[in-house]
């Protein structure tokens, strides 16, 4: 017999403290997948954030830093302009990238690095214990929306890849989920080939995934996969938002 | 080897591209921007980086992960600017990246004025950010010393992984003096560094972090950092002693109010008063030590600075109460002229004879 | 005939591969907990599985390998 699945080792041994069902954890494992596929280990240096990912690298098993909150772009700017034949990754949350770092966010975008982003939005801040999140979306609870996000009070959830889209210089932006099987085969497939554009030295590759937060939706783990199908796709609708390679989706 | 004329910025960053800095992010600020623009050229030149950030976090930011790839890197602002930097310089203090910072300090506080001052001393030597940690603070008088600290503060850096820091006045940063270069250091002999994450797999792996979560591991970590500053402060102290040896009154400022000091030592001595002058180039660590030994013969000691009084309580703690420090300062950009110092250290004079 | 094995002592049992599997192959354990103390997902229906590896998949603690 073969083996058709095995964990890759471009994780390490380390348990993840993720919250049951929380697929952060599937999201490291496509990452990993991914270098591991592309052949990349021995040149990857991967950024974590500070929020549920803080502990990121104790994950990947490659050169890691640890980022400042939000500042994790602009580290990786640091890294890819000194070093440009490294796959320089950065893997970030919702407060983290959209919320304390977006100006670090639009412009490493804007400058187009040659960086490839993985963006987790599960619509809340997760590590802190449930508030809301720049994400949050209209009438979901969070521990400082307690009634619900209301727009007149808090505003509307921030669209990055629309936002993002708007810029000239990414090659390449995408939003994708974890809800079910399918649409985590979808989800590798793009943050492969996010990571396959940089490699390629083609320019600025961003990936947003769709994650669940049991814990602090109060949700089962399966009925957050659900919510994230019904709910959290509506408000951030799954699809491709740049592709300058014009590579036709399989 | 023969000098050519340069200004203060451009001295700063020919000592820094000439000891192998291979990465500058910067953002505009006054009076400073003349060191983004000179790198802007420069950098390029010798196949180094060179990026205009969105500010000052994201340019500190840069910095870490350009020095934390191993790369000698290097950012500049002024006083507001520098305080945002404060967050990323705290993470760079703890997990321990080599870089250069440089403020040229002007008026604050707030957005203050942009004429030189010299009030940030306090949050260079002091850390600056949250948690235990200190920088080491280099202070240049000239152009020529602007360029040689720079090229010093990378090799300090490197050596004890400490974030090292040039703290200049506006004057450094608007004067032009004949400077004598060093030659270009090539890349090969600056020493390799292996904790640097520049790509490296499974057991090869390093990872460069300022979260340690479990207090047994981060107080280790912090004491390690003390032990490292208590080294410097061993190895690393420099300072300028002028006329010092038999001075009844010791003045002592850093920076180019050291240079208007030593012009009213000279006109003291004229007078008759035995006058000298203490010039801290390490303000961190401290020169206290010059301060102990002149506390031997001399009757008081005056602190001038661009500030209402920073550096003196380094110099009091340095004397310890054997004789007084009094202080003299200016601040919202005003620069005192030897007259005054002079005044001010006749009264200091006066003060510490009368009878007790 | 495909097979999966599950580390227990990395399941959460937060039952995403229960959900996963087309065959009813994995269940989480009504009384047995792990270690770290969860009720960990465990084979039920193991002559069934065709080793699609949707489970595995699904799991985000890396905790099932499967072989075919």
């Amino acid at each position: 017999m073969a083996k058709v699945f095995t964990k890759t080792k471009m994780l390490t041994d380390v348990p993840m403290h993720y919250c049951p069902g929380c697929t952060h954890g599937i999201v490291h494992r496509l990452v990993a997948e991914s270098i591991e596929e592309l052949g990349l280990q021995e040149k990857a240096i991967g950024i974590a954030p500070v929020g549920c990912a803080v502990f990121a690298y104790d994950y990947f098993n490659c050169d890691m830093q640890e980022a400042a909150h939000g500042r994790a772009p602009a580290v990786a700017t640091g890294i890819k302009r000194c070093l440009p034949d490294r796959l320089v990754f950065v893997y970030q949350g919702d407060g983290d990238l959209a919320s304390i770092g977006m100006a670090e966010t639009v412009h490493a975008a804007a400058r187009g690095e040659r960086i490839t982003i993985i963006f987790i939005n599960n619509s809340i801040y997760g590590m802190t214990g449930g508030q809301m999140a720049p994400t949050t979306l209209i009438g979901q609870k969070a521990t400082t929306c307690q009634n619900g996000r209301d727009p007149v009070v808090n505003g509307y959830p921030v669209r990055v890849c629309e936002l993002l889209a708007t810029l000239d210089a990414p090659y390449y932006i995408e939003r994708v989920s974890t809800q079910d099987v399918k649409h985590v085969l979808a989800a590798k497939k793009a943050i492969k080939k996010a990571l396959r554009f940089q490699a390629e030295g083609r320019g600025y590759s961003f990936v947003e995934v769709l994650v669940s937060c049991p814990t602090n939706w109060h949700m089962k783990p399966v009925d957050a996969l659900r919510f994230m199908a019904e709910e959290t796709s509506r408000t951030f609708p799954l699809g491709v938002y740049r592709d300058k390679s014009e590579e036709k989706g399989e | 080897m023969s000098k050519i004329l340069l200004h203060g910025t451009e001295a700063i960053c020919e000592g820094a591209i000439r000891n192998g800095c291979r990465a500058f992010f910067g953002y505009p600020i006054t009076p400073q921007n003349e060191v983004p623009e000179y790198m802007s050229v420069n950098m390029p030149k010798v196949g180094g980086a060179f990026v205009q950030a969105e500010s000052e976090v994201a340019a500190i930011n840069m910095v870490y992960g350009a020095g934390g790839a191993g790369v000698r890197a290097m950012t500049s602002s002024s006083s507001p600017g520098v305080s945002l930097k404060q967050e990323g310089i705290s993470y760079i203090a703890c997990a321990r990246i080599p870089c250069v910072i440089v403020n040229i300090m002007r008026a604050g506080p707030g957005l203050g004025g942009i004429l030189p001052a010299q009030g940030d001393y306090f949050q260079a030597t002091k850390g600056g950010g949250h948690g235990d940690y200190h920088l080491l603070v280099l202070a240049p008088c000239s152009v020529q010393e602007a360029c040689d600290l720079t090229y010093l503060a990378f090799d300090l850096s490197d050596k004890y992984r400490v974030p090292a820091m040039i703290l200049a006045d506006g004057m450094i940063g608007q004067l032009m003096e004949p400077v004598e270069l060093p030659p270009m250091r090539p890349l090969s002999a600056i020493p390799k560094k292996d904790w640097a994450t520049d790509g490296g797999y499974g057991a090869e792996r390093r990872v460069l972090n300022s979260l340690i979560i479990k207090p047994e591991e981060l107080e280790p970590h912090v004491n390690e950092l003390q032990r490292t500053y208590e080294l410097i402060a061993a190895q690393e102290k420099r300072c300028e002693e002028y006329m010092t040896e038999d001075a009844e009154i010791v003045l002592t400022a850093y920076g180019t109010v050291a240079r208007i000091c030593k012009s009213a030592a000279k006109q003291l001595r004229k007078e008759g008063i035995k006058a000298g002058v203490i010039r801290p180039i390490t303000l961190y660590p401290f020169p206290s030590e010059a301060y102990a030994k002149a506390a031997e013969h001399a009757k008081a000691f005056l602190s001038v600075e661009l500030s209402l009084g920073q550096m003196v309580e380094d110099v009091r703690l340095a004397v310890n109460g054997r004789r007084p420090v009094a202080f003299y300062g200016r601040t919202g950009g005003n620069v005192p002229e030897e007259g005054e110092i002079v005044q001010a250290a006749k009264s200091a004079l006066a003060k510490a004879r009368l009878p007790e | 005939m495909p097979k999966i094995t599950i580390d227990e002592s990395l399941c959460k049992g937060c039952g995403l591969c229960a959900n996963a599997c087309p065959k009813k192959v994995i269940s989480l354990s009504a009384h047995r907990m792990n270690a770290k103390g969860y009720f960990v997902a465990e084979k039920v229906n193991p002559q069934n599985c065709i080793g699609c590896a949707f489970c595995a998949i699904m799991c985000p603690d890396c905790a099932i390998e499967v072989e075919k």
